[in-house]
């Protein structure tokens, strides 16, 4: 009677437990920022989509953004390139092989242009989300009254200057009547590529940033199922030992 | 109850199949933190290759450049310099190069891949100085038979200009000669063999 | 083989006599109640992860540079360019909240089955001392990857001190040893963190393991085994409901660790982060002064005690009524042994009463965690639709204050005042597994 009493307030309180964590990291994630964010579908395996967003970060990003805690030699290693592939197509600094990516853009003067320093983007997916990361790229417009000429829904007033603009064409704004609320994004002059293979691109970006974040989680997925089975493996024996030696018990 | 009778075999086997997985876990785990240790992606990329232009060296003359915070020696040998290497050979402990000091494509008493560049570190193998440099064929205070070589000021080994140690003298071995190859006529890398240069 | 360990063991014997009793005391003579349950495996595991943050700890100071201009990108120096270096330092972060859920589900258990009563006092008062050091061990290991959450939060958490009158803001500099956290804030948090405070929580879990093989374990039937009939297949002298701690609850913890690794491993190799509870996403963006993260809160399991900070207001010109409630919150836990006093230990056989204001502290518990991680305030207006939020989360989040301090308050008129009506204890404890 007690027993069983027991074990099911056990369960209660474990699942209570669990679920209160696991419930409050959905909500936590769902509702930052203000703007609904459409997913980034990150996915590290696909090494294709990691070679065309790293093209596109050393085609449109680095010239102003580093990744400083990120070594070219590792990327390589990680994205399946040869070392001549990314010194002679992705590596425009004259950086060494071993060295990390460091945007040569001097810090004074991008100050003068933009107000700030572009921020390194090494930890950007960890800090912000790929979501989040994903959403910007699809949401600049054109804003005559900034600085830079654009105005992003997801980060509004961001300083930034939109430089896949030729990819993507030019979005303006339709603002909510009677309000300067943005109400959804159109696209007023098409760039070179389809909205569906802007948003390939967007993808393929955001994946690759999100690896640049942690070019560990390629490891961590490797070794984890492992881990997990020889555990699974150990803990079996142990309950059977336990077993065993229980049957002294009375 | 109390008395029945237990089942010493499996318990046996139980407690050493547990034991045993258990173990192969500790040592498993103990895996990533001895690794830990390695040389870091940082250090590897701080100890990476070094390509040296060699294309102003003058004859006679010796370069240094830093490999994994190493003193490499790259010395311009001459005709004469190189011409005297073989008949070096009695006074020498090792004059051809049978211990392990060089990649096995490093032969012959001139240790070289091409004759007139000789590419040693210049950690003296006794215990660790940099021994100095002095190229001429004359007699030298603390040698009067002096054929060029280098000089340790520590404890006075003597190395010809092949890096060879001389008999009687601390060090033990010969100079050791890094991974290199040449890139082209006036480049050579410092740290890649010549079959991993492809 | 077996002649070469006998005679090892003869050697060692001969030169430390006492080291084999000690042994045996601790181990295969140290009688346990054999009615254990789920709630005895979080002992063990705690010691556990105790062994786990020590060894992750001392390989993460190999690599870490303690200096403000350096600590941020020597972590990722860890993550990155260190060989294993994400494993060992996720190791030790995930290793970090779950020695809270540990710790919190073992601090339940003794409320469950009164195993803060008499004679087990100083075994609470000892347990509690630990529990004190790893909020201190915790922050101050928070502040050092000097990402901005732990700059803020070293700032926010500090800053309480301040509101103590006349001396607060002298106090504050004097901790910082500067205007803000700074270089030697991360210093000395450094030096307290990597070898002050272990030494101490490994002091006091020795005193705490001590303290309680002298009085014995308790168990889910709050029965004194020591105070039953004598004579077990072991030995005619222990307790009839006693079984050797070893080999019976080693193997049976050994299953626990099992599941528990099991767990862990899950969370370091798959959701290292998990989700921005273990690891927050501001975090990731380096210490900086100038700019405050959108959402300030601490990790997780600070959150209960903070929340309430927040939900007391600040009165006769100082904000120190919130900061001594907190502080009140967890000092009121060192006294629970003498407030309440009913002779029943195990939740099993006590008052209705009892179970219901141990529910309801429970459910203040993770109602105040709910406000201090937020969720309530994302919640309230999910849930209500278009409503005042801060007006209803205050609400809210006095009645969880005041049932968190009320169930001391409920407990000691209930127990002193005899107003419990328990249920008979039977002599013998009841169920094994």
């Amino acid at each position: 009677m007690t027993k069983r009493q027991f074990s099911m307030k056990q369960i209660l309180f474990s699942s209570a437990l669990a679920l209160g964590l696991l419930l409050g990291s959905v909500s936590a994630m769902a509702a930052e920022g203000g703007v609904e964010l459409p997913s980034a579908g990150v996915n590290l395996r696909d090494q294709a989509s990691l070679q065309r967003g790293a093209r596109l970060f050393f085609n449109y990003c680095v010239g102003c953004h580093s990744l400083k805690f990120q070594r070219y030699q590792r990327m390589a290693e990680d994205l399946g390139l040869t070392e001549d592939e990314v010194m002679k197509n992705l590596n425009f600094t004259g950086a060494k092989f071993g060295d990390t990516v460091v945007s040569h853009m001097p810090e004074d003067s991008a100050k003068q242009w933009f107000g700030k320093a572009p921020p390194d983007l090494s930890l950007e997916v960890r800090a912000r989300t790929a979501d989040w990361v994903y959403g910007y790229l699809n949401s600049f417009y054109l804003d005559p009254s900034r600085p830079v000429g654009w105005n992003n829904t997801v980060f509004p007033n961001a300083s930034m200057p939109f430089p896949l603009w030729e990819l993507q064409g030019v979005q303006t704004a339709v603002k909510k009547p009677g309000s300067e609320d943005v109400e959804k994004l159109e696209l007023s002059q098409p760039g070179r590529m389809t909205p569906a293979q802007y948003q390939q691109a967007a993808r393929d970006l955001t994946n690759f940033l999100a690896y640049v974040s942690e070019p560990a989680a390629l490891q961590r997925h490797a070794y984890g199922i492992w881990v997990i089975l020889f555990l699974a493996l150990f803990t079996l024996l142990a309950y059977a030992l336990k077993k065993e030696y229980w049957k002294d018990v009375h | 109850m109390a008395n029945e009778v237990v089942d010493h075999g499996r318990r046996r086997f139980l407690t050493a199949t547990t034991s045993v997985v258990g173990a192969v876990g500790v040592v498993a785990a103990a895996v990533p933190f001895i690794k830990s240790w390695e040389p870091s992606a940082r250090a590897k990329a701080a100890g990476a290759p070094v390509t040296a232009d060699i294309s102003k060296i003058e004859m006679g003359q010796k370069v240094d450049y830093a490999w994994r915070g190493l003193p490499v020696f790259v010395v311009r040998r001459t005709k004469e310099q190189l011409a005297v290497l073989p008949s070096l050979a009695p006074r020498l402990v090792d004059p051809d190069s049978t211990v392990d000091q060089q990649p096995d494509y490093i032969k012959g008493p001139d240790r070289a891949i091409k004759p007139e560049w000789l590419v040693v570190i210049g950690i003296c193998t006794h215990l660790g100085c940099v021994p100095e440099f002095f190229p001429q064929i004359k007699p030298e205070p603390f040698d009067p038979n002096w054929k060029g070589g280098f000089f340790c000021p520590c404890h006075k080994s003597r190395y010809d200009l092949s890096g060879r140690v001389f008999s009687g003298v601390p060090a033990p071995k010969n100079l050791q000669v890094p991974p290199y190859h040449f890139a082209d006529d006036t480049h050579i890398q410092i740290g890649v063999d010549p079959k991993e240069a492809g | 083989m077996a002649n070469v360990f006998t005679r090892m063991g003869d050697w060692v014997n001969e030169r430390a006599p006492g080291m084999m009793p000690a042994y045996r005391k601790h181990m295969t003579e140290y009688y346990a109640p054999k009615n254990f349950n789920l709630w005895y495996y979080f002992g063990s595991l705690a010691l556990l992860v105790l062994v786990n943050q020590i060894v992750t700890g001392i390989f993460l100071t190999m690599n870490y540079k303690t200096s403000a201009a350096e600590a941020f990108a020597s972590v990722e120096y860890i993550m990155r360019d260190v060989e294993w270096g994400w494993l060992i330092r996720y190791m030790h972060s995930t290793g970090a909240s779950l020695f809270f859920v540990v710790v919190f589900l073992h601090m339940f258990r003794g409320l469950l089955y009164g195993s803060y009563k008499k004679p087990r006092e100083l075994v609470w008062l000892l347990g509690m001392l630990i529990f004190l050091v790893l909020m201190a061990e915790a922050f101050m290991g928070y502040v050092l990857p000097w990402g901005n959450m732990s700059f803020w939060g070293a700032k926010v958490i500090i800053s309480l001190f301040g509101t103590i009158p006349v001396i607060g803001s002298t106090l504050v500099e004097w901790i910082m040893g500067d205007y803000l956290p700074a270089d030697a804030t991360l210093n000395r948090f450094f030096a307290l963190h990597v070898i002050a405070l272990p030494l101490v929580l490994l002091l006091l879990v020795v005193l705490h393991i001590a303290a309680l093989h002298e009085v014995g374990s308790n168990n889910p039937d709050g029965v004194e085994i020591k105070k039953g009939p004598k004579g077990n297949r072991w030995d005619a002298l222990k307790p009839a409901d006693g079984i050797p701690f070893h080999p019976y609850y080693t193997v049976k913890d050994l299953v626990g660790v099992g599941f528990f690794l099991l767990i862990a491993a899950f969370i370091i190799f798959f959701a290292p982060t998990f989700g921005g509870w273990f690891l927050e996403h501001d975090n990731f963006i380096p210490a900086n002064n100038l700019t405050t993260p959108p959402l300030i809160k601490p990790v997780w399991y600070f959150t209960p005690f903070y929340a309430i900070v927040r939900m007391v207001p600040s009165a006769f010109g100082t904000a120190v009524w919130g900061v001594l409630a907190m502080f009140g919150a967890i000092a009121v836990l060192f006294a629970l042994p003498w407030i309440d006093v009913g002779k029943v230990k195990s939740i099993r056989y006590r008052g209705t009463g009892y179970k219901v204001a141990l529910g309801l502290f429970v459910f203040a518990f993770f109602g105040l965690g709910a406000i201090g991680t937020d969720i309530t305030a994302e919640l309230i207006p999910e849930l209500f639709g278009d409503v005042n939020v801060t007006f209803w989360e205050n609400l809210f989040g006095r009645t969880m204050t005041l049932i968190y301090f009320g169930y001391f308050v409920f407990l000691w008129f209930y127990t002193h005042l005899g107003w419990e009506k328990t249920k008979p204890v039977p002599e013998r404890v009841t169920t094994h597994d």
